[in-house]
């Protein structure tokens, strides 16, 4: 039995990196600065080792060959999921660019939001030392925050020690759509937070006229979905007095027809802000289950984000057409791919069409896949590489434990190798 | 396997050899002395073509976060340029911003084997490592983004000696896995997250009561004191501003004579002459660099096209945005290390600043003497795309093209530059010797760069062509550590460079206050932070090169 301390986390998004994981043989036991988040995600009990094809255990080289076998053929496969680290996602780019795959990651209907904005106006964002050490105001827009993230109050708001701030617990924290689930938000003197409750798909039309006030253009309503116009005027006024405000939201919740066009919003927002003699930043939170990183990894590597197809022998973006659900409904594809390493629930979409699944050990199924190949997770079973939800920080992950499952590279590596 | 390369014309100013007829010998990746009984099993009849060692970008942002954020920012560049894969090279895009496969590609198929990333910031260089280590045939290395991190501004607001500075350069060149240090507009991007817009030479910032002259001297004499071969790269203050060249020359002048590299100077050499206030200083410029020895510099050419430009250069990059060509763009402040900027730009002949910027830069060219002392960069992509080289060496080396171009730009523009009573042309010595001896010798690479028995095979072959750019665009062959990786300005083989890095000493107990320092107020344990050579050579592809102090 070991412990391992200054582990970090690939679960959490937030890069929390001093979590103490004691290793018993294969079973992990969190023991320091677990969270909600974390704990179940390292503490996932391992089962399957061995591959199987159509239900039955094989070994690993012929689960391999039957996969190689499936994809050989086909005219234009998926690639879906896409969780999993660095060396992981060369490998699943280097086969999709063999197989002429869609590459699909799970989690990008909602960073579409983020990257329809980015592609179109652009931002001015931020990284949580920043946060940590500089911000005055937070603005929570849309978003649970602390049910995305249970430690980022305590490690980057209420941290003791900052550099700028002289009395973190006096920082100001405001909600604006949704309210928070629970109390991580209040500040260890006991200030609250302001919360500003509306219908998330109304928050389009709040956030315009919050951007309009700070333009001082003038507004004639004195309430918009539910809240005064002139709350919101407090909200701009403390926006532009902040000396380093942080404006925050999660694109996967905000789960409404064009919702890029808020995140656009409060992105041009921020802009008009930091024009008019003060600081102001953007903080997207994501980070989940590998979704920054198959995006940085795409990137580098095509030029596009994930949700690239590569049929016509070069990378062609489309944040709609690439979609899973859109390709399966329309009968585009002729088989799946679902690469998910770090998530044993995330199980992919049910098809008839031929299935193979490289997955996080202890992944069940309604529809047993053609092919299950059990790998092991980043940062649990091998070392890697994944990005936080800030996107410039790749943390390093470690290896906690020998398990013998074979990382996602090795496996998507040797079917491209048997093509 | 011996290999040999007959009868070709050689140019190797490392070794003093100007377009002399030579035999070279490969084996083992490696160019050795002409052997007296082995048996040459492959041999290339080079008559009449040009031989160089293969060409060194020493400023090209082609890894890091900035670049890819100038990549998700710009589909509809790449769009204008797929590439497709084939059964030996992978699918990616090209032009501004082009996917790591196909810049490692294209710079091969110019005759290029190695780059190096000038913009490593401290926390984001393990993504730089990561890019990089998927450009497949070049070498490459980076240069450790310091000077707007908190942690050296706390230092020298406690007033820290020289030694403590040394130890915490050469403790992050280690972490980061650098060649050398960089600084970008220096104390700029910190004074920027204080709300300050601008950064003169001696301009406090607000905070810390520090100026960029108090950052430049500390920063350029640990660089020196710790043994690192590459002096001081550095990005100065008011980038883009016009009359930033009194700026550049104060810089000069103040760093009293400790070796300081000045990178892209072009867009630090405005004057505010003339109707529309913007000038050429580039006469001014290049007189100091000719009299200062202790001073080299990169030119950072502009070329007309579309482009986009990604600096560390928050501060700048904010004010420029007003430029966005497409209207989009990005900053970021980054983990109290550091930020970007990403702003597309179309420079454009018809426009007044657009055409006397692309003159500056070639005057700058033409007026520095000492060729040892300039390299040949367009800031890859802040000026132009890399792949534009071969058209920049034409303007280089052809002044009736050069003035042939000279008269389509600008009317305006054209009357304030003395670019065309300048008769100076490079000959194929000064090109070999900016893009491959001098760079080799500035960065320090002890055996690149040179033809001479030792030095590794990194080998490039043109047909001589009056048409200096279509010469450069399409070498005949490329080989890279001795393998032939190009035939024709096509890749026929590929293979994984290395990683070029310096490990200067530092005092240990140099962690004591850094580990407390991370402890309280960044997000990532010391220990999680520094880069392990696993992480470079785990994948059985990357390897790392160490290479001596000074």
């Amino acid at each position: 039995m070991t412990e391992i301390t200054e582990v970090p986390s690939p679960f959490c998004g937030i890069g929390t990196d001093d979590l103490t994981i004691r290793v018993d043989g294969v079973l992990l036991k969190v023991i320091e600065n677990g969270c909600a988040v974390n704990t179940p995600a390292f503490e996932q009990p391992m089962t399957d080792i061995s591959a199987r094809v159509a239900g039955q255990e094989v070994s690993l080289e012929v689960a391999v060959a039957k996969a190689a076998e499936l994809l050989k053929d086909t005219k234009l496969p998926l690639i879906g999921g896409c969780a999993t680290d660095v060396n992981g996602m060369r490998g699943l780019l280097a086969l999709a660019d063999r197989s002429g795959a869609v590459v699909d990651n799970m989690n990008f209907t909602g960073a579409r939001n983020n990257f329809l904005a980015l592609q179109d106006s652009g931002w001015m964002n931020t990284t949580l030392a920043e946060v940590k050490n500089r911000c005055d105001l937070l603005l929570v827009v849309g978003t649970d925050l602390e049910g995305f993230a249970p430690r980022f109050f305590e490690r980057y708001l209420w941290n003791k020690a900052s550099m700028f701030i002289e009395d973190t617990s006096e920082r100001e924290v405001i909600y604006l759509g949704r309210a928070p689930s629970g109390e991580a938000s209040t500040s260890p003197k006991g200030k609250k937070a302001q919360v500003f409750p509306c219908a998330i798909e109304d928050l389009a039309e709040v956030v315009a006229v919050l951007r309009a006030l700070i333009k001082k253009q003038p507004i004639r309503a004195t309430s918009v979905a539910g809240i005064a116009v002139a709350d919101l005027q407090l909200i701009a006024d403390k926006l532009k007095a902040a000396t380093y405000g942080v404006v925050t939201w999660a694109a996967g919740a905000l789960a409404y027809r064009q919702a890029e066009l808020t995140v656009q919003t409060l992105s041009e927002m921020v802009k008009d802000l930091n024009n008019q003699n003060t600081r102001c930043s953007g903080l997207p939170l994501a980070g989940k289950e590998g979704d920054q990183t198959a995006n940085q990894v795409c990137g580098w590597t095509t030029g596009y984000p994930a949700r690239t197809r590569f049929s016509r022998g070069y990378p062609e973006y489309d944040p709609f057409l690439n979609e899973t659900k859109t390709l399966l409904d329309n009968d585009e594809v002729d088989a799946l791919v679902w690469v998910q390493a770090f998530n044993v629930t995330a199980v992919p979409p049910v098809t008839d069409l031929p299935t193979i699944v490289v997955g996080r050990s202890g992944m069940t199924f309604t529809k047993e896949p053609d092919v299950y190949i059990p790998v092991g997770t980043p940062g649990i079973d091998h070392a890697g590489h994944a990005y936080r939800m800030d996107n410039v920080v790749a943390i390093r992950l470690k290896k906690l434990r020998d398990s013998g499952l074979p990382s996602t590279a090795q496996v998507l590596n040797a079917i491209e190798q048997a093509l | 396997m011996l290999i040999k390369l007959t009868g070709g014309t050689v140019y190797d100013p490392a070794c003093g050899i100007d377009g002399q007829l030579q035999d070279i010998y490969i084996k083992d990746g490696r160019i050795v002395a002409k052997p007296t009984d082995a048996v040459v099993e492959k041999e290339y009849d080079l008559k009449g073509k040009v031989v160089m060692s293969g060409a060194i970008d020493m400023h090209t942002h082609i890894g890091g976060g900035k670049g890819n954020i100038a990549r998700t920012l710009l589909p509809e560049d790449h769009r204008q340029d797929p590439v497709h894969r084939s059964d030996i090279t992978r699918s990616g895009c090209g032009h501004a911003m082009p996917s790591t496969f196909v810049t490692g590609y294209r710079y091969a198929e110019m005759g290029y084997t190695a780059g190096f990333e000038p913009a490593l910031l401290p926390i984001n260089a393990r993504q730089a490592h990561m890019e990089m280590a998927d450009i497949p045939i070049l070498d490459k290395g980076g240069y450790v983004m310091l000077g707007s991190d908190d942690y050296l501004l706390r230092m020298l607001t406690a007033k820290k000696d020289q030694k403590a500075i040394n130890d915490y350069v050469a403790w992050t060149m280690q972490s980061a896995k650098a060649i050398g240090v960089k600084v970008v507009n220096p104390g700029g991007i910190n004074a920027f997250k204080f709300n300050q817009r601008k950064l003169d030479l001696d301009e406090q910032n607000n905070h810390y009561g520090v100026t960029p002259r108090d950052i430049l001297q500390v920063l350029a004499t640990a660089v020196k004191e710790i043994g690192v071969s590459h002096p001081l790269h550095v990005h100065g203050c008011n980038l883009g501003v016009p009359g930033n060249v009194q700026t550049t020359l104060d810089t000069i002048q103040g760093i009293g004579g400790l070796p300081m590299h000045l990178t892209h100077i072009q867009f630090h050499s405005y004057g505010t002459e003339g109707d529309f206030k913007f000038s050429s200083g580039a006469a001014q410029i290049a007189e100091a660099i000719n009299r200062n020895k202790n001073i080299t510099i990169d030119v950072g050419q502009i070329l007309f096209g579309q482009t986009v430009t990604a600096s560390g250069d928050s501060m700048r990059q904010h004010a420029n945005h007003k430029h966005a060509s497409p209207n989009k763009w990005v900053t970021m402040d980054i983990e109290c290390d550091a930020g970007c900027g990403v702003v597309p730009f179309k420079y454009k002949d018809q426009n007044f600043v657009n055409a006397l910027q692309w003159a500056i830069g070639l005057e700058t060219f033409l007026l520095v003497n000492d060729p040892w002392r300039i390299f040949l960069t367009t800031d890859h992509p802040n000026g132009a795309p890399f792949t534009s080289y071969p058209h920049l060496i034409r303007l280089l080396m052809d002044r009736s093209f050069r003035n042939d171009v000279l008269s389509t730009i600008h009317p305006e523009a054209q009357k304030m530059t003395t670019l065309a009573s300048i008769e100076r042309e490079y000959t194929l010595q000064e090109i070999a010797i900016m893009t491959r001896a001098g760079a080799a010798r500035l960065i320090g690479l002890k055996d690149r760069g040179g033809l001479s028995a030792g030095n590794w095979a990194d080998i490039t072959v043109y047909t001589d062509n009056a048409d200096r750019q279509t010469m450069f665009e399409k070498p005949d062959y490329v080989f890279k550590d001795g393998q032939l990786v190009v035939v024709d300005g096509k890749v026929v083989s590929t293979k994984w460079g290395t990683t070029h890095v310096v490990r200067p000493d530092f005092d240990p107990s140099v962690e004591k206050g850094l580990k407390d320092y991370f402890d309280r107020y960044l997000t990532m344990k010391l220990g999680n932070f520094k880069i392990s050579d696993d992480e470079i050579t785990e994948d059985g592809r990357g390897s790392i090169t160490v290479h001596p102090t000074v």
